[in-house]
């Protein structure tokens, strides 16, 4: 037994920028290049995963333009068939994988420690890779396009067997590319649940974070409960393509439906991954502009961990034409049905956080409140949707291309461009331009309207989605739709213009840049320096 | 309530200048009792989504209009209350249940497949349908009939564009249908939205669903499931006819099949074989192998000037009979007789400078098919 010894005086950190590049070395930060490929600083990570997610956003944009255009009147114009399926479905794996996901990581890796009141994110190097991976996946995945044969032609959701025995021979560097995105999003998830159990300002309960680190922590378990059976099911589609294994192979002994049942097990905890940070955002955003606590944070953190746990029981309602039996299709659609429970909480407690509130309609504010309108109108045609009789109508046509870009576009993306624009002055101590940032809001509101709304009518109509040419009577809606995209992509320029602005100058922002604000990262100076809380904050707890 | 739905939607799209009926925008009540029931189900749902919207957004748009911080509205500090809570919680879940019993009623119709007076057997295949009449060996293949100078825009579009067969489904009206569907290759999905009738057809499985039409007419629809490069020129069209009009109908077909058997046996000349496969390769083989045989590599291989195939009969008849198992080429045996396979291979070793001055009779084929 060694004797007790007496603890050693800690290392003082040096709280200057200047002189601590990486949080555990004293030596300059390297320069160039090599200071953003060996970062660990949870602030310059953040910046990474958010112009890694911007240039995505803009890359799936251009392919989901290529198929507006093609859409924009009957018959095949621009491209063919082949290359129309490509770009679907590089459109919504982009999307998902690289622009929405990405960009909720790097507001989490930029404000849960400024959030809670910790120095760094507890993995650093962890961090780091998490990052790296994700350029590494896509460049692979996109580089798929130029190869023979083209890339990915599926659909993002690959079923089999069209995504095996009849897949393109570059399906497996698809694999390969889902994999290292699947190995970041599980050690993004591990470091954000890490950090928040453990590094939490002293004083502050799990019932005093945030309601974005509520979520995100809520989203970090769905993320390791599901990233690994999405591994699991492209490792099978592997090993039915190169090793001769029929998994879904009927032919073989396999089962089709099967690949089904496992790409929804992961696929629809997948789809409130997308959305949980939003309702987080959302619910710092709405209390600060209307000067008032958010109504119902107890029940904001049950109802969110009540659709988690729902989310993991609903996932056939993908699947309500392939054959189930009734007492299956009676048990996803009313587990399905019983989602919109916890959901309406959710926007009655915004709804009345505003009632007698005092309200201002800053850029945040403005893509805050479209998300609330927007998002609700995308959970009544899912409310819809879950109606499984009416289903057997609604399935796989353009009413559900409209539900989940609904949820997607003005529900999720809205809720990050809130988001960005809510932290920009804590980011860059710069307020971004508000006039630019309004006309940006009202092009967007218009163009997403446009270019998703009468998808409705076109589905209901009896438009099938992903075809490259449509019956003439799906002529008008599919006019308006591609308008409305074209308007929609160019508007986002201004988004662009506003960062660019904003990081170069503007209004300057004090610490506590927006009046009503009350979370731990108003309590930092703007800009926010490389290091911050190396000294654990005070936690005043606000009565919830 | 079917009105105020119209003219909320004349109201928006009335900008587009759109000439539209009401099937154009909304969900059709169809031609059957489910597809009424469904339309029921569909509008209900949607009319309670409207009161709750309206209620929800007025409450949000009166509080951003009412409690404007610009006109020196004073923040409250209430955040709980704990009644309030839950009754917005208890209500939806009651509005749900009130939902739950009419839809779960339908649906339990909708899986009573028993009963049936026909069965018809639905096979999808990489791109066309085939239907099999169960026991009355009677089946046809059904492709889509619009020429590629239309979708390419070189000719006028007609009024059916997309979503017209050279072979419909034809059914009798007053009876009930049960379909078997299945797939020979990848997942298809077989939809009418006249009838309500959406499923999936997947290979290795036999899905069951059934109708009974109430009127006669043309149903159109298309495959719902994306299965490769020809997934939107894919339409499914039926036929429903009175019911003596369908007897007329099967029993004719009945005997031109029976005729079609007994060709099997006989020497078929040159040109008769050449004419016939001209035929079935344009409506089968072109949509990969394309029209003059150029095919569209590494995918669909070319057949014009093919060496392999030009040296060698026996192996062009292996593929055509037995596919190519891993890649896209389906197994003909089942799909077509031996006069049609005959036909078609006869064609392709004789069209494009294939010169191969090859004749396949249809006796060898039924020949190579029984071993």
């Amino acid at each position: 037994m060694s004797p007790k010894l007496p603890p050693q005086p800690h290392l003082q950190h040096s709280s200057t920028a200047v002189s601590d590049g990486q949080s555990q070395s004293h030596a300059a930060p390297p320069k160039g290049i090599l200071r953003w490929l060996l970062t660990t600083n949870h602030k310059e990570i953040g910046s990474l995963y958010l112009i890694f997610s911007l240039t995505m956003f803009f890359v799936g944009g251009i392919f989901a333009l290529v198929v507006r255009a093609e859409l924009f009147q009957p018959g095949l114009q621009l491209v063919e068939p082949e290359f129309f399926n490509q770009m679907t479905t590089m459109h919504g794996l982009i999307m998902v994988f690289a622009a929405v996901m990405p960009a909720f990581t790097g507001l989490a890796n930029w404000m849960i420690p400024l959030q809670i009141g910790a120095p760094d994110m507890a993995l650093p190097r962890l961090n780091n890779f998490s990052f790296w991976l994700l350029p590494v996946a896509f460049a692979l995945l996109l580089s798929t396009l130029f190869m023979p044969g083209g890339g990915p032609n599926f659909g993002w959701t690959f079923y089999a067997p069209l995504s095996t025995n009849y897949a393109p021979p570059s399906t497996s560097f698809f694999i390969l590319a889902l994999h290292m995105a699947g190995i970041s999003s599980i050690l993004g998830a591990i470091n954000i649940i890490a950090t928040i159990l453990n590094m939490r300002a002293p004083g502050m309960r799990l019932m005093d974070m945030p309601l974005f680190v509520w979520t995100w922590l809520i989203t970090a378990f769905l993320l390791i409960a599901v990233m690994p059976v999405l591994a699991a099911v492209i490792t099978m589609m592997l090993m039915d393509i190169n090793f001769g294994t029929s998994f879904f192979n009927a032919a073989g002994g396999g089962d089709p439906v099967l690949f089904q049942h496992l790409f929804w097990t992961f696929g629809h905890p997948e789809v409130y991954i997308m959305i949980l940070p939003a309702f987080g955002i959302v619910s710092a955003i709405i209390p600060t502009f209307a000067r008032k606590p958010l109504f119902g944070y107890a029940s904001m953190v049950y109802a969110t961990a009540a659709i988690a746990f729902l989310s993991f029981l609903v996932w056939a309602h993908h699947m309500f034409v392939v054959g189930m039996p009734l007492v299956a299709e009676l048990f996803f659609m009313y587990t399905t049905m019983l989602i919109a429970v916890p959901t309406g909480v959710k926007v009655f407690n915004w709804v009345t956080t505003l009632f007698r509130g005092s309200i201002s309609f800053e850029s945040p504010m403005l893509f805050a409140l479209a998300f609330v309108v927007l998002f609700t109108i995308g959970g009544f045609s899912g409310l819809m949707l879950a109606i499984a009789p009416a289903d057997f109508q609604y399935h796989d046509t353009y009413f559900v291309v409209a539900h989940f870009h609904y949820v997607l576009v003005p529900g999720a993306i809205f809720a990050i461009m809130a988001g960005v624009y809510y932290w920009l002055p804590k980011w860059t101590g710069n307020y971004p331009n508000e006039r630019l940032a309004q006309w940006h809001f009202w092009f967007s509101i218009i163009g997403v309207n446009l270019t998703f709304f009468p998808m409705h009518f076109a589905g209901l109509a009896g438009m099938p989605r992903r075809i490259p040419d449509y019956a003439l009577q799906f002529a008008d809606f599919n006019l308006l739709s591609s308008i409305g995209a074209f308007f929609f992509g160019a508007s986002q320029l201004l988004f662009v213009l506003g960062i660019i602005l904003c990081v170069r100058g503007g209004k300057k922002a004090p610490a506590k840049a927006w009046e009503g604000a009350e979370d731990l990262e108003w309590t930092v100076p703007s800009p926010a320096p490389l290091h911050t809380f190396e000294t654990p904050p005070v936690f005043h707890r606000i009565s919830h | 309530m079917r009105s105020a739905w119209r003219w909320l939607l004349v109201i928006t799209l009335s900008a587009s200048g759109s000439q539209a009926n009401a099937n154009d925008w909304n969900m059709p009540v169809g031609v059957t009792d489910v597809s009424a029931d469904i339309f029921g189900l569909h509008m209900t749902i949607f009319w309670i989504c409207v009161v709750i919207g309206l209620v929800v957004f007025g409450a949000m748009f009166y509080s951003l209009f009412r409690y404007r911080h610009s006109k020196g509205a004073k923040a409250a500090n209430f955040h709980e209350h704990t009644s309030v809570e839950v009754l917005w919680t208890a209500i939806p879940v009651l509005i749900l249940v009130g939902m739950a019993v009419p839809a779960t009623a339908t649906l339990k119709n909708m899986y009573d497949s028993s009963d049936a007076e026909l069965d018809v057997m639905i096979t999808g295949q990489q791109w066309r349908w085939r239907y099999e009449y169960l026991g009355e060996d009677v089946a046809f293949t059904s492709n889509m009939s619009t020429p590629r100078t239309q979708v390419s825009g070189a000719e006028t579009r007609g009024e059916h564009y997309l979503l017209e067969v050279d072979e419909p489904l034809v059914l009798p009206i007053n009876r009930k249908v049960r379909f078997l569907m299945t797939s020979d290759d990848v997942i298809h999905s077989w939809w009418v939205p006249d009838l309500a009738v959406k499923q999936d057809t997947i290979p290795g499985f036999i899905n069951e669903n059934w109708v009974t039409i109430n009127e006669p007419g043309i149903y159109r629809g298309q495959c719902t499931e994306l299965c490769g490069i020809n997934h939107g020129f894919m339409p499914v069209v039926v036929h429903a006819m009175e019911e003596d009009e369908f007897d007329g109908w099967l029993a004719e077909r009945k005997e031109a099949a029976a005729e079609e058997a007994m060709g099997v046996d006989r020497e078929w000349a040159m040109e008769e074989l050449v004419a016939r496969g001209q035929e079935i390769y344009q409506s089968i083989c072109s949509s990969c192998h394309q029209a003059e045989g150029q095919g569209s590599p590494p995918a669909f291989p070319a057949l014009a000037n093919n060496e392999q195939l030009i040296s060698d009969v026996d192996w062009h008849l292996n593929k055509v009979i037995n596919g190519v198992s891993g890649a896209a080429m389906p197994a003909f045996r089942s799909t077509l007789n031996p006069v049609e396979i005959a036909a078609v291979v006869t064609y392709t070793r004789n069209a494009w400078g294939n010169d191969t001055g090859d004749v396949v009779q249809p006796s060898e084929v039924a020949e190579l098919i029984a071993q």
